[in-house]
Protein backbone atom coordinates (compact mmCIF):
# COMPACT_ATOMS: atom_id res chain seq x y z
CA UNK A 1 0.00 0.00 0.00
CA UNK A 2 2.61 2.44 1.28
CA UNK A 3 5.14 3.31 3.52
CA UNK A 4 3.07 4.98 6.49
CA UNK A 5 5.97 5.46 9.29
CA UNK A 6 9.51 6.53 9.02
CA UNK A 7 12.52 7.07 11.74
CA UNK A 8 15.43 6.12 13.17
CA UNK A 9 16.45 5.74 16.66
CA UNK A 10 19.88 4.56 18.30
CA UNK A 11 20.43 1.10 19.60
CA UNK A 12 23.47 0.33 21.29
CA UNK A 13 23.72 -2.86 24.42
CA UNK A 14 24.18 0.01 27.30
CA UNK A 15 21.15 1.23 26.54
CA UNK A 16 19.04 -1.60 28.47
CA UNK A 17 22.12 -3.25 29.86
CA UNK A 18 23.61 -0.10 31.54
CA UNK A 19 20.51 1.26 32.41
CA UNK A 20 21.27 2.07 35.68
CA UNK A 21 24.93 4.16 35.94
CA UNK A 22 23.11 6.96 32.97
CA UNK A 23 21.97 9.99 34.23
CA UNK A 24 18.32 9.25 35.47
CA UNK A 25 17.29 13.01 33.50
CA UNK A 26 18.96 11.93 29.96
CA UNK A 27 17.74 8.43 30.05
CA UNK A 28 14.35 9.24 31.25
CA UNK A 29 13.91 11.82 28.73
CA UNK A 30 15.51 9.35 25.69
CA UNK A 31 12.95 6.26 27.09
CA UNK A 32 10.52 8.75 26.95
CA UNK A 33 11.30 9.86 22.95
CA UNK A 34 11.27 5.81 22.05
CA UNK A 35 8.14 5.64 23.74
CA UNK A 36 6.85 8.57 22.06
CA UNK A 37 7.92 6.82 18.68
CA UNK A 38 6.22 3.78 20.02
CA UNK A 39 2.51 4.94 20.11
CA UNK A 40 3.41 6.90 16.87
CA UNK A 41 4.23 3.68 15.05
CA UNK A 42 1.07 2.17 16.17
CA UNK A 43 -0.98 4.90 15.29
CA UNK A 44 0.15 4.27 11.67
CA UNK A 45 -1.06 0.96 12.05
CA UNK A 46 1.87 -0.91 10.15
CA UNK A 47 1.70 -4.70 8.67
CA UNK A 48 5.15 -5.11 8.86
CA UNK A 49 8.08 -3.34 10.67
CA UNK A 50 11.42 -2.86 8.21
CA UNK A 51 14.11 -2.51 10.43
CA UNK A 52 17.48 -1.17 8.93
CA UNK A 53 20.48 -2.19 11.31
CA UNK A 54 24.13 -2.61 11.06
CA UNK A 55 24.41 -5.81 12.74
CA UNK A 56 27.69 -6.45 14.88
CA UNK A 57 28.60 -9.82 13.32
CA UNK A 58 25.72 -11.94 14.56
CA UNK A 59 24.84 -13.34 10.87
CA UNK A 60 27.07 -11.74 8.36
CA UNK A 61 31.20 -12.57 8.60
CA UNK A 62 34.00 -11.94 6.38
CA UNK A 63 33.92 -14.96 5.29
CA UNK A 64 31.01 -13.92 2.40
CA UNK A 65 29.85 -10.27 3.83
CA UNK A 66 26.80 -8.96 2.29
CA UNK A 67 26.79 -4.80 1.44
CA UNK A 68 23.15 -4.92 1.92
CA UNK A 69 20.60 -8.30 3.13
CA UNK A 70 17.12 -8.37 3.97
CA UNK A 71 15.72 -11.25 5.98
CA UNK A 72 12.82 -13.69 4.58
CA UNK A 73 12.59 -16.33 7.65
CA UNK A 74 9.01 -16.88 9.23
CA UNK A 75 10.57 -16.35 12.36
CA UNK A 76 13.53 -14.19 14.15
CA UNK A 77 15.38 -15.20 17.30
CA UNK A 78 17.27 -12.68 19.93
CA UNK A 79 19.32 -11.27 21.15
CA UNK A 80 22.30 -13.86 20.43
CA UNK A 81 23.92 -12.04 23.77
CA UNK A 82 23.90 -12.75 27.01
CA UNK A 83 20.82 -11.97 28.51
CA UNK A 84 21.57 -10.10 31.87
CA UNK A 85 24.47 -8.41 30.10
CA UNK A 86 21.54 -6.64 27.51
CA UNK A 87 19.05 -6.63 29.81
CA UNK A 88 16.65 -7.95 27.10
CA UNK A 89 15.21 -11.58 26.91
CA UNK A 90 15.59 -14.56 24.46
CA UNK A 91 12.46 -13.73 21.98
CA UNK A 92 10.52 -14.67 18.95
CA UNK A 93 9.80 -11.78 16.41
CA UNK A 94 7.19 -13.06 13.71
CA UNK A 95 8.21 -12.82 10.20
CA UNK A 96 6.99 -12.94 7.05
CA UNK A 97 8.77 -14.99 4.30
CA UNK A 98 6.06 -14.37 1.49
CA UNK A 99 6.13 -10.01 2.22
CA UNK A 100 9.87 -10.27 2.56
CA UNK A 101 10.11 -12.05 -0.99
CA UNK A 102 8.47 -9.75 -2.39
CA UNK A 103 9.58 -6.61 -1.04
CA UNK A 104 13.26 -8.32 -1.81
CA UNK A 105 12.27 -8.93 -5.33
CA UNK A 106 10.95 -5.20 -6.29
CA UNK A 107 14.31 -3.87 -4.31
CA UNK A 108 16.55 -6.01 -6.78
CA UNK A 109 15.13 -4.16 -9.55
CA UNK A 110 17.54 -1.66 -8.02
CA UNK A 111 19.87 -2.69 -5.73
CA UNK A 112 21.86 -6.40 -5.90
CA UNK A 113 21.20 -7.85 -2.33
CA UNK A 114 21.38 -11.06 -0.40
CA UNK A 115 18.42 -12.74 1.27
CA UNK A 116 18.71 -14.89 4.15
CA UNK A 117 16.10 -17.49 5.59
CA UNK A 118 17.85 -17.62 8.59
CA UNK A 119 18.90 -14.63 10.74
CA UNK A 120 19.58 -13.84 14.89
CA UNK A 121 18.77 -10.76 16.04
CA UNK A 122 21.91 -8.87 17.95
CA UNK A 123 21.27 -5.74 20.12
CA UNK A 124 21.10 -3.81 17.03
CA UNK A 125 17.61 -4.54 16.35
CA UNK A 126 16.89 -6.12 19.82
CA UNK A 127 17.04 -3.03 21.74
CA UNK A 128 14.82 -0.97 18.72
CA UNK A 129 12.05 -3.63 19.18
CA UNK A 130 12.52 -4.07 22.92
CA UNK A 131 10.76 -0.35 23.12
CA UNK A 132 9.39 0.48 20.09
CA UNK A 133 7.01 -3.37 20.13
CA UNK A 134 7.86 -4.72 23.73
CA UNK A 135 5.67 -7.30 22.93
CA UNK A 136 7.58 -8.74 19.74
CA UNK A 137 4.00 -8.63 17.67
CA UNK A 138 4.73 -6.86 14.75
CA UNK A 139 5.73 -8.60 11.43
CA UNK A 140 9.64 -7.53 11.13
CA UNK A 141 11.31 -7.32 8.04
CA UNK A 142 14.98 -7.32 8.82
CA UNK A 143 17.20 -5.37 6.56
CA UNK A 144 20.95 -4.80 7.29
CA UNK A 145 23.74 -2.91 6.06
CA UNK A 146 27.17 -3.47 6.41
CA UNK A 147 28.78 -0.96 8.58
CA UNK A 148 31.43 -2.95 10.89
CA UNK A 149 33.93 -4.70 8.38
CA UNK A 150 35.39 -2.61 5.15
CA UNK A 151 35.58 -2.46 2.53
CA UNK A 152 31.25 -0.50 2.69
CA UNK A 153 28.86 -0.02 0.59
CA UNK A 154 29.31 3.88 -0.71
CA UNK A 155 26.81 6.71 1.07
CA UNK A 156 25.21 6.81 -2.33
CA UNK A 157 24.51 2.97 -2.52
CA UNK A 158 22.94 3.01 0.84
CA UNK A 159 20.87 5.88 -0.64
CA UNK A 160 19.68 4.14 -3.12
CA UNK A 161 18.88 0.91 -1.01
CA UNK A 162 16.44 3.00 0.95
CA UNK A 163 14.73 4.77 -1.99
CA UNK A 164 14.04 0.95 -3.53
CA UNK A 165 13.36 0.20 -0.22
CA UNK A 166 10.35 2.56 -0.55
CA UNK A 167 9.41 1.87 -3.62
CA UNK A 168 9.03 -1.66 -2.71
CA UNK A 169 6.95 -1.16 0.56
CA UNK A 170 4.82 1.45 -2.10
CA UNK A 171 4.67 -1.43 -4.21
CA UNK A 172 3.13 -4.12 -1.92
CA UNK A 173 -0.33 -4.25 0.01
CA UNK A 174 1.00 -3.98 3.12
CA UNK A 175 0.66 -0.96 5.23
CA UNK A 176 4.82 -0.67 6.38
CA UNK A 177 6.71 0.82 8.48
CA UNK A 178 10.74 1.78 8.67
CA UNK A 179 13.20 2.48 11.52
CA UNK A 180 16.52 3.37 10.71
CA UNK A 181 19.31 2.14 13.95
CA UNK A 182 22.53 3.35 14.05
CA UNK A 183 24.98 5.23 16.23
CA UNK A 184 26.11 8.76 15.01
CA UNK A 185 29.44 9.51 16.21
CA UNK A 186 30.97 7.04 18.42
CA UNK A 187 34.05 4.79 19.41
CA UNK A 188 32.35 1.60 20.99
CA UNK A 189 33.57 -1.55 21.74
CA UNK A 190 36.87 0.31 21.99
CA UNK A 191 38.89 1.55 24.62
CA UNK A 192 37.40 4.70 23.98
CA UNK A 193 34.04 4.13 24.39
CA UNK A 194 31.81 6.77 25.91
CA UNK A 195 33.61 9.43 23.48
CA UNK A 196 30.78 11.31 21.66
CA UNK A 197 31.65 14.28 19.17
CA UNK A 198 28.55 16.23 19.60
CA UNK A 199 29.05 18.96 17.40
CA UNK A 200 29.43 16.38 14.49
CA UNK A 201 25.92 14.83 15.91
CA UNK A 202 24.33 17.61 15.76
CA UNK A 203 25.40 18.67 11.97
CA UNK A 204 24.56 15.62 10.97
CA UNK A 205 21.28 15.84 12.16
CA UNK A 206 20.78 19.44 11.18
CA UNK A 207 21.30 17.63 7.16
CA UNK A 208 18.94 14.71 8.08
CA UNK A 209 16.08 16.51 9.43
CA UNK A 210 16.20 19.06 6.28
CA UNK A 211 16.79 16.15 3.99
CA UNK A 212 19.42 16.94 2.18
CA UNK A 213 20.35 14.52 0.03
CA UNK A 214 23.71 16.37 -1.46
CA UNK A 215 25.09 16.99 2.07
CA UNK A 216 24.19 13.66 3.93
CA UNK A 217 25.91 12.07 0.82
CA UNK A 218 28.76 14.33 1.01
CA UNK A 219 30.79 13.00 4.09
CA UNK A 220 33.74 10.72 3.20
CA UNK A 221 34.50 7.28 5.26
CA UNK A 222 37.63 8.48 5.83
CA UNK A 223 36.51 11.96 7.43
CA UNK A 224 34.24 10.25 9.15
CA UNK A 225 36.46 7.94 10.83
CA UNK A 226 38.64 10.43 11.64
CA UNK A 227 35.93 13.12 13.84
CA UNK A 228 33.22 9.97 14.21
CA UNK A 229 35.01 7.11 14.62
CA UNK A 230 34.43 3.71 13.39
CA UNK A 231 30.96 3.89 15.06
CA UNK A 232 29.86 6.87 12.49
CA UNK A 233 29.95 4.32 9.57
CA UNK A 234 26.48 3.51 10.93
CA UNK A 235 25.06 6.94 9.35
CA UNK A 236 24.44 4.68 6.84
CA UNK A 237 21.16 3.29 8.17
CA UNK A 238 20.42 7.07 8.60
CA UNK A 239 21.30 7.82 4.99
CA UNK A 240 19.09 4.28 3.65
CA UNK A 241 16.02 6.01 5.58
CA UNK A 242 16.44 9.74 4.57
CA UNK A 243 16.21 7.86 1.31
CA UNK A 244 13.19 6.07 1.94
CA UNK A 245 11.83 9.25 2.92
CA UNK A 246 12.95 11.54 -0.04
CA UNK A 247 11.20 14.70 -0.33
CA UNK A 248 10.25 14.41 2.97
CA UNK A 249 10.90 16.69 6.02
CA UNK A 250 12.38 14.85 9.72
CA UNK A 251 11.77 15.84 13.07
CA UNK A 252 14.30 15.68 15.74
CA UNK A 253 12.51 14.29 18.76
CA UNK A 254 15.62 13.34 21.14
CA UNK A 255 19.18 13.97 20.77
CA UNK A 256 21.62 13.47 23.75
CA UNK A 257 25.03 12.27 24.30
CA UNK A 258 24.69 9.60 26.97
CA UNK A 259 28.70 8.10 27.37
CA UNK A 260 27.52 5.29 29.35
CA UNK A 261 25.08 4.05 26.92
CA UNK A 262 28.73 4.56 24.21
CA UNK A 263 26.54 6.73 21.91
CA UNK A 264 24.91 9.98 21.19
CA UNK A 265 21.39 9.10 21.90
CA UNK A 266 18.58 9.80 18.88
CA UNK A 267 15.25 9.83 17.74
CA UNK A 268 13.96 11.25 14.82
CA UNK A 269 11.15 11.04 12.34
CA UNK A 270 10.22 12.15 9.16
CA UNK A 271 6.55 13.03 8.22
CA UNK A 272 6.01 10.70 5.36
CA UNK A 273 2.14 10.27 5.60
CA UNK B 1 49.18 -13.77 11.45
CA UNK B 2 45.78 -14.91 11.12
CA UNK B 3 43.61 -12.67 12.69
CA UNK B 4 40.73 -13.75 9.94
CA UNK B 5 40.79 -16.91 11.73
CA UNK B 6 41.02 -15.40 15.32
CA UNK B 7 38.30 -13.57 14.90
CA UNK B 8 35.95 -16.17 12.78
CA UNK B 9 36.32 -18.78 15.89
CA UNK B 10 35.15 -15.49 18.32
CA UNK B 11 32.25 -15.05 15.86
CA UNK B 12 31.16 -18.93 16.26
CA UNK B 13 31.51 -18.79 19.78
CA UNK B 14 29.61 -15.55 20.16
CA UNK B 15 26.60 -16.91 17.79
CA UNK B 16 26.97 -20.83 18.22
CA UNK B 17 25.91 -22.34 21.49
CA UNK B 18 27.15 -25.79 19.75
CA UNK B 19 30.65 -24.11 19.40
CA UNK B 20 30.72 -22.71 22.57
CA UNK B 21 29.95 -26.37 24.17
CA UNK B 22 32.53 -27.80 22.38
CA UNK B 23 35.08 -25.38 23.12
CA UNK B 24 34.24 -25.41 26.88
CA UNK B 25 35.01 -29.00 26.67
CA UNK B 26 37.98 -29.34 24.89
CA UNK B 27 39.80 -25.98 23.78
CA UNK B 28 42.87 -27.59 22.39
CA UNK B 29 40.72 -29.31 19.77
CA UNK B 30 38.55 -26.24 18.67
CA UNK B 31 42.00 -24.39 18.15
CA UNK B 32 43.48 -27.08 16.55
CA UNK B 33 40.74 -26.89 13.27
CA UNK B 34 41.85 -22.90 12.89
CA UNK B 35 45.00 -21.78 11.50
CA UNK B 36 46.50 -19.76 14.34
CA UNK B 37 50.22 -18.65 15.23
CA UNK B 38 51.05 -19.82 18.61
CA UNK B 39 50.37 -15.85 20.38
CA UNK B 40 46.94 -16.55 19.02
CA UNK B 41 45.75 -19.70 20.34
CA UNK B 42 46.80 -18.45 23.45
CA UNK B 43 45.70 -15.38 23.66
CA UNK B 44 42.56 -17.15 22.65
CA UNK B 45 42.75 -20.36 25.10
CA UNK B 46 43.00 -17.73 27.89
CA UNK B 47 40.79 -15.18 26.74
CA UNK B 48 42.87 -12.24 26.71
CA UNK B 49 40.48 -9.72 25.80
CA UNK B 50 43.82 -7.04 26.03
CA UNK B 51 45.76 -9.17 23.55
CA UNK B 52 43.07 -9.97 20.96
CA UNK B 53 42.06 -5.92 20.54
CA UNK B 54 45.26 -5.48 20.09
CA UNK B 55 45.78 -8.31 17.29
CA UNK B 56 42.89 -6.34 15.68
CA UNK B 57 39.88 -8.13 16.24
CA UNK B 58 36.54 -6.23 15.81
CA UNK B 59 35.31 -4.54 19.13
CA UNK B 60 32.25 -5.94 17.48
CA UNK B 61 32.93 -9.57 18.03
CA UNK B 62 35.16 -8.97 21.33
CA UNK B 63 32.72 -6.91 23.19
CA UNK B 64 29.95 -10.04 22.76
CA UNK B 65 33.15 -12.25 23.63
CA UNK B 66 34.03 -10.44 26.73
CA UNK B 67 29.99 -10.65 27.78
CA UNK B 68 30.16 -14.33 27.56
CA UNK B 69 33.10 -14.58 29.55
CA UNK B 70 31.02 -12.86 32.33
CA UNK B 71 33.93 -9.58 32.39
CA UNK B 72 31.35 -6.51 34.23
CA UNK B 73 31.77 -3.57 31.62
CA UNK B 74 34.60 -1.50 33.52
CA UNK B 75 37.36 -4.89 33.27
CA UNK B 76 36.19 -5.18 29.81
CA UNK B 77 37.08 -1.43 29.11
CA UNK B 78 40.36 -2.01 31.49
CA UNK B 79 41.56 -4.48 29.76
CA UNK B 80 42.11 -3.18 26.56
CA UNK B 81 43.60 -0.10 27.63
CA UNK B 82 45.86 -2.44 29.67
CA UNK B 83 45.95 -4.67 26.27
CA UNK B 84 47.64 -1.60 24.50
CA UNK B 85 49.70 -0.61 27.40
CA UNK B 86 51.29 -4.24 27.37
CA UNK B 87 51.48 -4.87 23.71
CA UNK B 88 51.63 -1.82 21.92
CA UNK B 89 49.26 -0.03 19.63
CA UNK B 90 46.75 -2.19 17.80
CA UNK B 91 48.29 -3.87 14.85
CA UNK B 92 45.77 -4.55 12.36
CA UNK B 93 42.04 -4.16 11.63
CA UNK B 94 39.68 -1.76 11.48
CA UNK B 95 41.65 0.71 14.71
CA UNK B 96 44.74 0.78 12.99
CA UNK B 97 42.83 2.12 9.88
CA UNK B 98 43.89 5.69 10.21
CA UNK B 99 47.32 5.02 10.30
CA UNK B 100 48.20 1.90 7.55
CA UNK B 101 44.75 1.84 5.75
CA UNK B 102 42.40 4.71 5.40
CA UNK B 103 38.90 3.42 4.54
CA UNK B 104 37.64 4.00 1.51
CA UNK B 105 36.68 7.77 0.50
Amino acid sequence: MSLVFAGVCSHAPGITGRKERADPTLRDGFYAALERMRLALEAARPDALVVVAAEHFANFFMNNMPAFCVGMAEEYEGPIEDEAWLGIRRAKVPGDTGLSRRLIAEVMQDVDLAYAEEWKLDHGIMVPLHFLTPRYDLTLVPANINCQGPPLAPLHRCHAFGRALRRAADAVPERIAIVGTGGISHWPATPDSGRINEAWDRAFLDRFVANDTDALLSYTDAQTYREAGQGGFEIRTFIAVAGAAQGAQGELWFYAPIPIFAVGCTVATFAVS
Amino acid sequence: MSLYYVQKLLYQLNRDPEVRGRFEADKDAVLASYTLTNEERVALATGDIGLLYVMGVNGQILMHYAALLGMPWDDYIHAMREGVRRYGPVRAGIYALADVNPPPS
